[in-house]
């Protein structure tokens, strides 16, 4: 029934949404959207023929897989190419697209169209759209909000075999975790168990050194346990707070978890790795963002209720996870830029919010996600909503890219070539930190 | 009385061409011909040479264009020359080098020596051996990343076949003892092949006449090896080890796709390094710097490689 109302109310939104971008604009132009290549990007296609059909424009895609897609894009942007015309960005490149003026700005945009920041989750409006962070200065409109979180093997779990034992084991439940600790015992647990006849183990983990996979991943300890990225009364200043002893045991714990409970060979793994050990079923546990359930629901192997979803576990310093997702920004080197803006203004309609949702986007609209049917809607929206309770993101300064190729490279270090300590990697991060906020002119 | 060449050809040129050409001196005629080439080349090789030069003494970034470039001195230089990171990229760059060229020239050469011996199904064994080379390095780093895979690869499996070992209780890509070793290999695997046509050349350049005399005064095998063969076949070696050394020196793409530099910065070379440094970290000013200092280290060591070359040739 509720289904039915929540179809029923989508179908009339459509209508009148759709009607309002009716009237064809003077020029019909063809508009190239850039993103990652990843299955949200093809929910987007089949969405766009409805704006394609309203507007009479037409739309053409550049998606580029995850591992380049930083490389292509900020290339793209830096020389000024007109191959995009609308671009969805990764959020930490908001504030060098900003000061470089790579993106439009859209405040001007926003009020004329009526369009309200209020109206998106707030953390998504300041991780997506806003530079400098925490002003109202408007360089995107929320597209797709993500966070890092976890899927668990439910059908594992649920094996009155399995539960007996992990009881006698840790004396509890073998349930979702409620801290960081509690999710390692249940990774040491699978660890190298045979199930059904294949060895399987406990954990799959970001640990990619090439482009942000490691960071993405180890960001959801070291927040847990008291990492800060700056002095949160003097910004800037790093020297206690990214190498707090909060820090140092978040990093230990990393790599403990990386040599205790991850499947061998699984040095370099980012999301596309963990997304396939996961299905083929090698792993009890993931750690991935949240764009992936979508398709762990629809899978064959771990689909249908195979599969279970936690938002990522408290730990002694506090409760966070990393944020993902981006928002979609206007090339300023673009000519179609009107088209581009058309393009903004019907997405951001709460029924093209709440069609994208249905269709695997993550709407970042509180009208779609406050929704009382939202949070029953799909098995994981309600742990989407947790997540996104309690999202921290990278840095977005312009030198982001610095800033994170110095943390890709102390943390793999540490955690996976099991080079010096967790104290050595941080306060050698520290330094790393400080001469490129130097040469910034931070100090 | 003789006419050469070149005289023949000014005596077949059309009277109309010859005084069109006329008031010209055969300097400037060369140098017309010349001119397009020299041009191109100044274009794009010299002028960004000098670019990057000049780059290297600024902190430019390419991905700031708001922001005015400063001259800065030598202080890109002093920051890479006392830059740990970057000696552990070149240490990693030295044992690959290294490594590669030694088990390049030993396999190569005995490849070529087995090779060079008549025998039934030759053409066929070389064609098959040759065929590595002939793979893009992309598909061979990506190949050889699931014959690593602990779990399922090939390599694994036979290592643990010969030896007991679990396959997947180690990872050649994964940890830093072996990591270095399975992209040696890999570039072994493919390029060896390069190595044994330089020195198959070099062994059929050597006239039958020179074994057939060394028959007549009883020298045995091995004293031929050592003494007709290895000399004559020396200079081939060392354009083999000179070709294999440069390309090596720019290694990117296969160890890229195998290792990606890690773990930590275990196999990250010079070239993986510099090109994080100039297009991901997009610090041009430095990244220049690097180049140049790279530039300069393979250009000295390639042209007293060259002389010791021509040495080799002329004794």
């Amino acid at each position: 029934m509720k289904s039915t109302v929540w179809n029923c109310a989508l179908g009339v939104g459509l209508l009148v949404g759709t009607s309002a971008l009716a009237v064809p604009s003077a020029k019909a132009e063809n508009l190239t959207l850039c993103w990652a290549a990843w299955d949200p990007a093809n929910a987007l296609v089949e969405l766009s023929k409805d704006f394609e059909e309203a507007s009479g424009h037409t739309m053409s895609f550049e998606f580029v897989p995850w591992p380049n897609f930083a490389d292509r894009m900020l290339n793209e942007l830096n020389s000024g190419g007109q191959l995009c015309d609308l671009m969805i960005g990764d959020s930490q490149w908001i504030g060098g697209a900003a000061e470089s003026g790579h993106y439009v700005k859209l405040n001007d945009f926003f009020e004329q169209e009526g369009i309200s920041m209020d109206d998106f989750i707030p953390a998504t409006v300041t991780g997506y759209a806003e530079w400098p962070k925490g002003t109202p200065n408007y360089w995107a409109l929320p597209a797709f909000g993500d966070v890092v979180g976890w899927t668990y093997r439910k059908d594992w779990f649920e094996r009155p075999q399995l539960q007996a034992e992990f009881r006698e084991k840790y004396g509890r439940d073998l349930d979702v975790p409620a801290s960081l600790a509690e999710l390692k015992d249940i990774a040491e647990f699978f660890q190298g168990r045979e199930i059904d006849g294949t060895r399987v183990y406990g954990a799959a983990i970001y640990t990619e050194r090439g482009s942000e996979g490691i960071t993405m991943g180890v960001t959801n300890i070291l927040y847990n346990y008291g990492f800060d990225y700056d002095n949160p009364e003097k910004p800037y200043e790093l020297e206690g707070f990214v190498n707090s002893p909060g820090a140092v045991e978040g990093l230990e714990f990393y790599k403990q978890l990386y040599d205790c409970c991850t499947p061998p060979g699984s040095s370099d793994w980012y999301m596309s790795e963990n997304i396939d050990a996961y299905k083929s079923g090698q792993v009890a546990l993931q750690m991935n963002f949240a764009f992936i359930w979508p398709g762990v629901e629809a899978d064959p192997n771990v689909g249908g209720g195979k599969s279970g979803y936690f938002a990522n576990p408290p730990g002694p310093g506090g409760h966070y996870a990393q944020l993902g997702g981006q928002g979609i920004s206007v090339v300023a080197y673009s000519s179609k830029q009107d088209a581009a803006l058309e393009y903004i203004k019907w997405f951001a309609q709460p029924e093209i919010q709440a069609k994208w949702w249905e269709m695997g986007g993550y709407s970042a609209l509180r009208a779609v996600v406050e929704d009382p049917g939202f949070a029953s809607s799909q098995p994981y929206a309600q742990t989407f909503l947790d997540s996104m309770a309690i999202v921290k993101d990278f840095w977005a300064e312009p030198a982001y890219a610095d800033l994170l190729l110095a943390m890709q490279a102390r943390v793999h270090n540490y955690v996976v070539a099991g080079n010096g300590t967790a104290q050595e990697a941080l306060d050698g991060l520290v330094e790393d930190w400080t001469e490129i906020f130097e040469d910034e002119g931070k100090y | 009385m003789s006419i050469s060449p070149i005289e023949r050809a000014a005596a077949t040129t059309p009277p109309g061409v010859a005084r069109r050409v006329k008031g010209l001196s055969d300097r400037a005629l060369a140098w017309i011909f010349v001119a397009p080439t020299i041009l191109l080349l100044l274009a794009i090789n010299i002028f960004p040479l000098i670019w990057t030069i000049r780059l290297s003494f600024t902190d430019y970034r390419v991905n700031r264009p708001n922001r005015e470039a400063e001259f800065i001195g030598l202080r890109n230089y002093e920051r890479i020359l006392t830059d740990g990171d970057i000696w552990i990229s070149m240490q990693a760059t030295a044992h690959f080098l290294f490594w590669t060229i030694f088990f390049q020239v030993v396999i190569g050469f005995a490849l070529a020596y087995l090779i060079n011996k008549k025998f039934r199904g030759n053409d066929l064994w070389t064609t098959i051996i040759v065929l590595p080379m002939m793979l893009s390095p992309a598909v061979v780093g990506n190949f050889w990343t699931f014959l690593y895979q602990p779990q399922i690869g090939l390599f694994n499996y036979v290592v643990g076949f010969l030896t007991g070992a679990d396959p997947s209780s180690f990872s050649m890509i994964g940890e830093v003892a072996l990591a270095p070793w399975a992209i040696v290999i890999v570039d072994t695997w493919m390029w060896t092949p390069f190595v044994m046509l330089i020195c198959l050349a070099g062994l059929r350049s050597i006239p039958d006449s020179i074994y057939e005399a060394a028959e007549c005064d009883r020298a045995s095998k091995w004293r031929q090896f050592w003494t007709i063969t290895i000399p004559l076949v020396l200079p081939f070696l060392m354009l083999a080890v000179l070709f294999r050394g440069i390309e090596n020196f720019k290694m990117f793409d296969l160890v890229v796709q195998l290792t990606g530099g890690g773990p930590g910065a275990t196999t990250e070379l010079t070239s993986i390094n510099l090109k994080r440094e100039a297009f991901e970290k997009w610090r041009t000013g430095y990244a220049s710097a690097y180049a140049v200092i790279l530039f300069v280290t393979v250009f000295g060591l390639a042209s007293i490689y060259v002389k010791a070359l021509n040495k080799v040739k002329e004794r």
